[in-house]
């Protein structure tokens, strides 16, 4: 039982992911009519926004320590953060141990950006051509942005970790009457999951109450009877564009303390989000949320020692498993609406 | 002639030729001089265009004719490497039946996969092909690793019983692959002037192959099977109403692009008898995508070329490195060459991912029809004006016209 | 930097083509012309450098290119000599290698053992390599090492760590510096027994290929040989990112020992998630709960930051290592790029001076004569100390470090510090050892 509990969490964890990603891929897809291969790029920038932070707020001066010497023998020159020596050393290391919130202030408006100069700059060019090229293009744009990252700071990935206060466990098992220690689980982790439920929630309620999301509600419906209207529809694509990106932003912004960030971990997630999308259904962004969790609880369940015994290397396969017997018995997945990139 | 009009009778016998030609139109450069670092005419690299040009033929027939945009193929590719390695290990280095049961078994997998995929269209037959991709490649890389060897790869060994032929070559190594004794590793080399030529057998090989592959898509292309296919593309639903079935037809094409990406890869295991699991991931599928499109998705000659574009920028500018660099910018004064040098290594070595990236956008940003397109504007502005289009081209793409080679 | 023709095929031309006249072509095949493939000719030898330069390896490929350009500059008499002023055999003068100067070419493996080939081909063919080396993968090195074999020229492992290489799918032409996954448990074993006691239980994650199962078997044997017990060990994906649920289920068992067979980035996300689960303050029967990492990397630990801290591994070699051969390498290595060379680029560098004086002391660059002076061949001076290159199956036997994961690092550097130096007799096993039988090296082939 407390190893169920256990995997039931861990999936929602990975679900949590996996459905911020679908989230913003459908937002774009719903609204833009792009297949947006870069997305898994924008998750990745994400990330690099912790790793930035981090690496501001570590910004060193050297100074010379005789006492000791490097590695060839020289005198070791020592490195003290900018922060410490303006705010002191204990205020100073505790400003750079917060690094990843303090990032997540610093992403938003970066990842606004990014989104904002993919689609007028690259993405808007691509609204009437065939889904294949918004493909190429994209795919193409994923792999510039990740050679960047690369050059900048290498292909290893950087430790980027949660501020002191979230790390250790939490111990659920105590509250539901298991012995202590055995159902335990990270507070970086419940915080991961309690952010992913806020920026859902967010988005869905900023498309059913604000006007702008009526809007744009409508315009994913029929883009072309809102532009009769005299509603200048593409203004507000463009924004919802930088919003999809922000969402996958954010989402790799606090992801950067679970997994040390690469410049690759975007790729990683790429195609999985995409198998995430399709299951949910294309355009449905409940369908995204929804089969975002579903896949991440049945990996983690996937994973579990006994199952692995009865069909050795399941956990290799089950979210493409799953998919294939989700699209052969719901045609569209579980919540796609007929007619949507069906040809 | 062979059932072709004039036109595509005289467009093959301009394929053979240039196919024909390709160690010398691939060695444009002596040896020696710094440019010969865009040589491209040794033996692996001509196989491995070849061997993608059919990978490519193949997939266009699926994918330029139904629309149906499969993104899965490398499975049957990696499927054909491992079945023609197990002939090799079992029966004979010869290359034949290898070759014989990757197209028979990548066909029957092709049949399979594509009977449950084709009842679905669009994107989610794509993640239908994704999806049973990455369950072989994930399985080969580890619970099938007996069949498959895992992560090393299948390769041949000297244990292997090799019942129909030798088990232990006369020096005492694994014996070469080859067709009726005849090796595909040998190789005829010819220098002339500063240059020199590699005529390689397996290069021929697959290049005889390559051109029956292609005449027999030409066929595809022309026949009204092929036109069927095309009507499945422009409306599927109108040709439904009908009152005709066109799961057949998507089947049929299917699983006849799937044996001639099974037929690519008994042609890679013959050329180097060693099939990896990496040869069925999803990056190894949507690199033929990627060649298709950016060729020219429906035309006959496109995925060749972008078969060649992509092969070419993976070995040759990965192989550029910063000594070869100075080399080639020693004669700028120093300052200068720093920047120069500096600028380039960002492109080249470690860094030909992000060249081939920037490139996969320029093409479709500015030719939407592929490289083909690119050709056809060329050769459109040539008509008018003979003197234009040799200025910035010169230095960054001396391989254009050995592409069209292939 | 000379700039004139500087391929072998490029002074060969000219010398074939003032012999032959222009209008006469001379043909021959590749297999009659030299007396093995891609006899050099002219003033200079092309080696083939090929390493991961695109890929999660890429920064270690790095680090190994480094390495291969400071030896290449080492045997061509330029820098300070580094470590062949103390290696014991004196063969090599500063002029090249049998007085050719020394050229390179590079490729990507990409860590695909598919494009690892093709890259490699593209050396043998196109540039007339007469050595290949790097990698820094086992699938990626034992593909490599098969196609070396088969073309006729010598190939030196970089980063290889599987038994296999040197076991069930060794060649002849194949020659491996780097230690095992059988070293690192036999090195370790010792040690974990001394620190954590006898009766531990054990909890392996292991990755789901052939390296991860070769180390596991290794570490399972020779920690149970030592009195511990296995609870059980569990399979992970090889493109698992996220390791929360397999790191769970340790909770529930009573397991005092974790085991991570994993390595570079599996090793980063299975070690932070395991952290992350609490299990370095976990307690079980009145013990502290360890984790050992039994192959360690300093490159790729440093993705693990400060989780590396207290935990147990080995490694092949180690710059803070204070033998004249280490210092001389880490001097020179330091002095040209800025900061300490990893262990890839020890391995590397090394292998690239055992190839160029096996070639001085055989007097040609055929690979049945190279390998014949590599064959059993003992030497010192290169941060190891006492090494044999030994015969049977062309594994070097050396001292294996067992490291540990620094409190108090003073610089980005100095993560790890040596625990202890195990004898190259403790590790040293037979060739025909169950764990490395099923294969056989074959006959030199020089193409």
């Amino acid at each position: 039982m407390d190893a169920i509990i256990l995997q039931i969490l861990n999936g929602l964890d990975k679900g949590s992911a996996y459905a911020l990603i679908a989230l913003g891929l459908t937002l774009i897809f719903g609204t833009l009519g792009v297949v947006n291969f870069a997305h898994g790029a924008l998750f990745m920038i994400g990330a690099f926004c912790a790793v930035t932070m981090q690496r501001i707020l570590t910004l060193s001066y050297e100074t010379i320590d005789a006492t000791k010497t490097d590695f060839l023998g020289n005198a070791l020159k020592v490195k003290t953060p900018y922060v410490e020596s303006w705010f002191g050393p204990e205020m100073g290391a505790s400003i750079i141990d917060w690094a990843v919130p303090l990032a997540i202030l610093f992403s938003i408006p970066i990842m606004l950006l990014v989104g904002y100069v993919m689609e007028r700059g690259l993405i808007k060019h691509f609204y009437k051509r065939p889904h294949a090229d918004q493909i190429l293009v994209t795919f193409g744009l994923a792999i510039v942005l990740q050679e960047l990252i690369k050059h900048y700071y290498g292909a290893n990935p950087i430790p980027t970790g949660a501020p002191d206060a979230f790390k250790g466990s939490f111990d659920f098992g105590t509250l539901l009457g298991f012995d202590p220690n055995t159902v335990i689980y990270p507070y970086w982790r419940m915080v991961y999951f309690a952010f992913a439920a806020v920026i859902i929630g967010a988005v869905f309620a900023f498309l059913q109450f604000t006007t702008f999301g009526m809007v744009v509600r409508a315009g994913m419906a029929d883009r072309e009877t809102v532009g009769l209207l005299g509603i200048n529809i593409d203004k507000r694509f463009t924004i919802m564009f930088g919003l999809a990106a922000a969402v996958a932003g954010l989402a790799g912004v606090m992801y950067a303390p679970i997994n040390s960030p690469n410049y690759h971990m975007g790729m990683d997630f790429l195609v999985l989000s995409f198998v995430v999308v399709v299951v949910g259904g294309m355009g449905s962004l409940p369908g995204a949320v929804l089969a975002g969790f579903m896949l991440g609880i049945l990996e983690s369940f996937a994973s579990m020692n006994w199952i692995k015994d009865i069909v050795p290397g399941i956990d290799q396969i089950i979210i493409y498993l799953v998919a294939i017997i989700i699209l052969l018995t719901r045609p569209r997945g579980l919540m796609g609406r007929k007619g949507v990139m069906e040809d | 002639m062979l059932g072709l009009s004039k036109k595509d009778t005289k467009f093959l016998f301009i394929v053979i030729a240039l196919t024909a030609a390709t160690p010398i139109l691939l060695q444009p450069f002596p040896e020696g001089s710094a440019m010969s670092q865009f040589n491209a005419g040794y033996p692996d690299l001509m196989q491995r265009f070849a061997i993608f040009g059919i990978f490519a033929i193949g997939f266009n027939i699926l994918f330029g004719l139904t629309g149906y945009l499969s993104f899965g193929h490398a499975a049957f590719l990696g499927v054909g490497s491992y079945s023609a390695v197990w002939m090799f290990k079992l029966l004979s280095m010869n290359v034949l039946p290898g070759i014989i049961l990757a197209i028979i078994v990548s066909g029957l997998f092709a049949l399979v996969i594509g009977y449950v995929s084709l009842r679905r269209s669009g994107i989610y037959f794509s993640i239908l092909t994704l999806a049973f991709a990455q369950m072989s490649f994930n399985l080969a890389y580890s619970v099938l690793t007996p069949i498959t060897n895992g992560e090393t790869g299948l390769q041949v060994t000297l244990n292997d019983p090799r019942i129909l032929g030798q088990q232990v070559a006369a020096n005492g190594n694994v014996p070469p692959t080859n067709f009726f004794g005849l090796e595909m590793g040998s190789s005829l080399k010819i220098p002339v002037g500063g240059w020199e030529f590699t005529f390689n057998a397996g290069y021929y090989f697959c290049a005889v192959i390559a051109i029956l592959a292609f005449y027999l898509s030409l066929r595809i292309f022309r026949s009204p099977f092929g036109l069927m296919l095309r009507a499945i593309k422009t409306n599927q639903t109108r040709l439904n109403y009908t009152g005709l079935n066109s799961r057949p037809y998507t089947l049929a094409a299917f699983v006849i692009s799937g044996m001639y990406a099974g037929l690519a890869g008994g042609l890679l295991a013959s050329m180097d008898p060693l099939a990896g699991a990496e040869r069925m991931q999803w990056t190894a599928s949507g690199e033929v995508v990627l060649m298709t499109i950016l060729g020219g998705v429906g035309t006959m000659m496109g995925p060749i070329l972008g078969a060649g574009f992509i092969k070419y920028f993976e070995n040759i500018f990965s192989k550029i490195n910063e000594n070869v660099l100075h080399q080639w910018f020693s004669f700028l004064p120093d300052g200068l060459e720093g920047f120069v040098i500096w600028v380039a290594e960002h492109f080249v070595g470690s860094g030909w991912h992000l060249t081939s990236g920037v490139l996969f956008m320029m093409v479709v940003i500015f030719l939407p029809g592929g490289l083909v397109e690119g050709g056809q504007r060329i050769g459109k502005k040539l008509k008018r004006k003979k003197s234009d289009g040799d200025g910035d081209d010169a230095e960054h793409h001396p391989k254009q016209s050995p592409h069209v080679a292939e | 930097m000379s700039n004139s023709n500087l391929t072998r095929r490029g002074v060969l031309k000219s010398g074939a083509v003032a012999g032959a006249g222009v209008a006469l072509p001379t043909i021959f095949t590749a297999s009659s012309a030299a007396a093995y493939t891609n006899e050099p000719m002219g003033g200079s030898v092309t080696l083939g450098f090929n390493v991961p330069q695109t890929g999660p390896y890429a920064d270690e490929g790095a680090d190994e290119l480094r390495a291969y350009q400071l030896a290449v500059e080492h045997l061509n008499g330029e820098g300070d000599g580094g470590m062949m002023n103390t290696f014991s055999s004196k063969a090599l003068k500063g002029n090249g290698i049998l007085g050719k100067k020394v050229e390179f070419v590079t490729g990507d493996t990409q860590t695909k053992s598919d494009a690892a080939r093709a890259s490699a081909k593209s050396m043998i063919e196109k540039d007339g390599a007469v050595m290949i080396t790097g990698g820094s993968s086992s699938g990626v090195a034992i593909a490599v090492q098969g196609l070396c074999q088969e073309a006729g020229v010598i190939f030196m492992a970089g980063l290889t760590h599987s038994n296999d290489t040197t076991g069930k799918d060794k060649k002849a032409n194949g020659f491996r510096h780097f230690f095992n996954a059988y070293m690192s448990g036999a090195a370790l074993a010792p040690v974990l027994a001394a620190r954590y006691g006898t009766d531990r239980k054990a909890y392996h994650l292991t990755a789901d290929y052939t390296w991860g199962w070769t180390q596991e078997e290794s570490i399972v044997a020779s920690t149970e040989a030592l009195g511990w017990e296995t609870v059980n060990t569990v399979k992970t994906p090889l493109a698992a990112t996220d390791f929360s649920s397999y790191i769970t289920p340790v909770l529930q068992t009573d397991a005092d020992v974790l085991v991570l067979n994993h390595y570079g980035g599996n090793m980063v996300n299975s070690l932070t998630n395991a952290v992350q689960f609490g299990l370095r303050e976990k307690q079980v029967n009145g013990r502290d709960f360890e984790i050992v990492v039994p192959l360690f990397s300093r490159l790729m630990a440093r993705g693990a930051g400060e989780n590396i801290k207290g935990i147990l591994g080995s490694t092949n070699w180690h710059w803070s290592l204070t033998d004249e051969g280490t210092q001389a390498f880490v001097k020179s290595f330091g002095t040209k790029y800025g900061f300490p060379p990893s262990q890839a680029a020890h391995t590397t560098y090394c292998q690239t001076l055992l190839y160029a004086d096996a070639c001085e002391r055989a007097g040609t660059f055929n690979p049945c004569g190279v390998g014949e002076a590599l064959e059993g061949f003992e030497f010192d001076g290169l941060g190891n100390g006492k090494t044999t290159y030994r015969a049977e199956d062309h594994q070097c036997f050396k001292d294996v470090l067992v490291v540990r994961g620094k409190e108090n690092p003073t610089s980005e550097f100095d993560l790890l510090e040596v625990v202890e130096v195990t004898p190259a007799a403790q590790v040293t096993y037979d060739p025909d050892h169950p764990m490395f039988t099923g294969g056989a090296l074959g006959e030199c082939n020089a193409g």
